[in-house]
């Protein structure tokens, strides 16, 4: 008979615990079905010149970092500095995606912040962006010498990131 | 100088909390006089203190102040005056201390309009909503101080989130959280009512009209939400089953059960520590809104900056206050008895239906909700779960739901007969079947669930009419006697629930007859969409205080080719930010809105245009603000504007049409004389 008024509080300790262990987590950590997969091919103009094409084999025979990015971004800006800091270390060359954007105003966007990107594809429809699963932009893949995709992170890159887990993971990627 | 001031402001009203919290309850549980006088002033001191810092805020605001960081983070020099003031809840800082301001302003009004309520029950209701203030300033000052200083201070302000400048959106968030915060009265009577183990008639009798007042702000507000994401977002959806529009709705279902409830308790006597305890969760989910908004745990495109300190601290927050009302329920909650009782067909038994489905429509949008993050965190994968579940679960739970309100009001209290209801209601059912199946016929499409739509919507609105008819009928020749004779509450009650008919016809309609379209234009082209013609003008680039725009024309014309409009739907890039946002235009109708907004920019100088025909649209909202209209009526009705001290005998309303007790109790509000 008691045991019926306990009840509602059995329920809300029971989402609390939940609710709790949620707060470890972080929710954009979706893992990518993508890892450990060749990177989808693409075959896009590039940003600087429209005429030129930029495709995903171009890249083949080294390690490099793919950033997903767009100038209506807020938290592109935020991790843009970082991206700077990282190509003139020179550790690994960085191409972008300029996903669901427009030229004039991503190229406004690169002559202001400066542009860490060794060349930029231009995803104006976002059909790439489909291909590797894009989540939300800013996104960054590490691929391979091989096109494989070795990780990828949703979200604004940090320093902490860089430092202990994309640059060691170049690293001995490069070997 | 001034931010300095609010920062001591917000200090000083938690030291006031820590008197309000305690000294007052326990005045009142041990009967110690002066104690419990405390309760009113100084809650009327806490609304003293956290209005000056909030105005203190805002003064940095349209002052620009940029030496403090909140300022200097939502705010520009060139953002116009009203967006300056309304950007002191734009981000998070500043919506905690709208949040704890409009408690203030819930506990302002406790003290106000409760001269005729008993003064230890003001005490304890106080004491209550002193600890969930103390909660919320606590939160406040150690992890989201909205008054800390940038120095040096910044040259202009990063400027508010461009979404968020927009005239809806300045009103949305202080009417959801007068919505939200004022479920905290209706909880703290509850709480205050186990304390003193007095849950009785005149506690429900009391707890109805503030949880009214706040069901109408919550329905108003929801629905501003939504009429701003409909045409500030650009995708022509009027709801998305995003995490923080489910931390709204949910109270909201919440208290809807608990209005029904409550309307019970008070009339009956039944229900009482079901009604208890649904006064309990929606204030608990209103609380799981902020945490769930404010934490982190879920992504969505609300999201604000997020922070698992804030998070951890939220959590601990309402596992005190939610764990401690169950604790505090599960032991005074046997003693309650069972209160009047009823037979298996009857209106209570209608209501308890109401009760339930609302209590697992508002679960199964939490389980929706909360889903994704208990897969995650048994570490089975992440996952979200998105409108098909949602919309699939509600029309499940809503079509019995809106079925059952058209018996309600009919059925008798105690005893009612089901031949005797279907016979006197086989005409409504009748006329709504015939409507739910000539309307698609005119229409031109037919689809189940447009029939199941209407029908509800018409089963509804027929047995609102065979109601009031029956009442007529009594004194046939003077019926508008006998209409006049009805209580406001009546009306309240029919207005409330003939708002939900046209919500329903709204969003069937729409759901079943819309059109959208995505066509790539270049100057000069031309689209046909429902019967109208379409014509791409071009864009022309234009500058606002804090933006360019570029603006487009499209001239619409009927099938006559007349002129109907000219849409002008904008893209907006707000300098600061460097981040569009579209402006869809639209040409609203009773019956239709023609709805146009620019997509992106094509290479040959086209441009991508979304064109949408969403017929009866509006009613959608119109519906909402009719049941906040109810809410209203509700309030006016005698028995809250003449406080006569009379305690009404509990269960003497027999007469299942009759919704006001004939002796007018007793009141907690008494505002108008």
């Amino acid at each position: 008979m008691k045991l019926k008024y306990l009840l509602p509080l059995a329920v809300f300790v029971v989402i609390a615990i939940f609710l709790g262990v949620g707060l470890e987590r972080d929710p954009r950590l979706v893992p990518s079905p993508l890892i450990n997969k060749p990177a989808p091919s693409f075959s896009l103009s590039t940003l600087a010149d429209p005429r030129r094409v930029m495709t995903r084999n171009d890249m083949l025979g080294k390690v490099w970092l793919f950033n997903v990015w767009a100038s209506w971004c807020v938290s592109c800006r935020e991790e843009h500095p970082l991206l700077v800091a990282l190509s003139k270390a020179d550790i690994v060359p960085i191409y972008g995606l300029n996903y669901k954007d427009n030229r004039k105003d991503a190229q406004q966007w690169l002559d202001n912040w400066g542009n860490p990107y060794v060349q930029v594809a231009t995803d104006m429809d976002g059909k790439v962006g489909i291909d590797y699963g894009v989540y939300g932009v800013p996104e960054t893949y590490v691929i391979d010498k091989k096109g494989i995709i070795r990780y990828k992170q949703i979200g604004p890159l940090t320093t902490d990131i860089l430092k202990n887990k994309i640059i060691p993971m170049v690293r001995e990627l490069q070997g | 100088m001034i931010p300095e001031i609010g920062h001591f402001a917000l200090m000083l009203a938690l030291c006031l909390t820590l008197v309000q919290g305690t000294l007052p309850i326990i005045g009142a549980q041990r009967n110690i006089p002066n104690w419990i006088a405390l309760a009113k002033p100084v809650a009327q001191g806490q609304f003293v203190f956290i209005g000056l810092a909030f105005f203190s805020l805002m003064y940095a605001f349209v002052a620009h102040d940029y030496s403090v960081l909140y300022v200097a983070e939502h705010s520009n020099s060139d953002l116009p005056l009203p967006y300056r003031m309304a950007a002191v809840w734009g981000g998070h800082e500043g919506s905690l201390l709208l949040w704890a301001f409009i408690l203030s302003i819930w506990m302002l009004a406790v003290t106000l309009f409760s001269r005729r309520l008993p003064a230890d029950m003001v005490a304890r209701v106080l004491g209550v909503m002193g600890l969930v203030s103390m909660g919320f300033l606590l939160f406040m000052l150690t992890t989201s101080d909205p008054f800390e200083r940038l120095i040096p201070a910044a040259v202009d302000g990063q400027d508010l989130n461009p979404l968020l400048q927009d005239p809806g959106l300045t009103m949305h968030p202080p009417m959801l959280y007068m919505g939200y915060v004022g479920f905290s009265v209706a909880f703290s009577f509850a709480i205050a009512a186990l304390l003193s183990g007095k849950l009785d008639a005149a506690w429900a009798r009391w707890s109805r009209p503030w949880t009214t007042v706040a069901w109408m702000f919550l329905t108003v507000g929801i629905a501003a939400g939504s009429w701003w994401s409909y045409y500030e977002l650009g995708w022509g959806g009027w709801w998305f089953w995003d995490p923080v529009e489910n931390a709204s709705f949910m109270p909201w279902l919440m208290g809807t059960a608990l209005l029904h409830s409550l309307a019970v308790t008070e009339k009956r006597g039944s229900f009482k520590s079901w009604t208890v305890l649904l006064a309990i969760f929606a204030f608990s989910l209103s609380l799981l809104g902020t945490f769930l908004v404010r934490s982190g745990v879920l992504t969505s495109v609300h999201a604000f900056a997020t922070d698992p300190r804030r998070g951890l601290f939220i959590l601990a927050f309402l596992v005190v206050v939610v764990g401690g009302s169950l604790i505090l329920y599960a032991i005074r909650a046997p003693k309650v008895g069972l209160g009047g009782r009823f037979q298996l067909v009857s209106k209570e038994t209608l209501l308890l239906c109401n009760n339930v489905l609302f209590v697992v429509a508002a679960g199964s949008v939490l389980l929706g909700t909360l889903y994704p993050l208990v897969l995650d965190a048994m570490g089975l994968g992440k996952l979200s779960v998105g409108p098909p579940y949602f919309d699939f679960v509600f029309a499940i739970l809503m079509a019995p739901m809106v079925f059952l309100m058209g018996l309600g009001p009919i059925a008798r209290w105690k005893k009612a007969s089901l031949p005797d209801l279907a016979v006197r209601l086989r005409w409504a059912f009748v006329i709504s079947v015939v409507t739910a199946l000539v309307v698609p016929f005119i229409m031109g499409r037919w689809s189940p669930l447009t029939s199941l739509g209407l029908l509800l919507a018409f089963w509804l609105i027929t047995t609102i009419f065979y109601n009031l008819w029956s009442k007529i009928k009594r004194n046939p020749d003077a019926p508008w006697r006998e209409l006049a004779r009805l209580p406001r509450s009546y009306y309240a009650m029919q207005v409330a629930h003939l708002g939900v008919a046209v919500f329903v016809i709204g969003v069937t309609m729409v759901k079943s007859y819309e059109v959208e379209e995505d066509r790539s234009m270049a100057v000069g082209d031309t689209a046909v969409v429902k019967g109208y013609t379409f014509r791409f003008d071009g864009v022309v680039d234009r500058k606002g205080p804090n933006y360019t725009a570029r603006e487009g024309f499209i001239h619409v014309s009927d099938k006559n080719g007349d002129e109907v409009t000219i849409l002008h739907p904008e893209k907006r890039i707000y300098e600061e930010q460097a981040n569009p946002t579209t402006e869809a235009s639209i040409y609203p109708g009773l019956f239709r809105d023609i709805y146009a907004s620019l997509g992106e920019p094509l290479d040959n100088g086209g441009w991508s245009v979304r064109i949408y025909y969403k017929p009866f649209v509006r009613w959608i909202w119109f519906g909402c603000f009719i049941m906040a209209f109810g809410g209203l009526l509700a309030l006016t009705d005698r028995r809250y504007r003449f406080a006569i001290r009379q305690q009404p005998a509990v269960g003497e309303a027999t007469d299942g049409s009759r919704d006001a007790p004939k002796g007018a109790p007793s009141l907690a509000m008494e505002s108008k004389h």
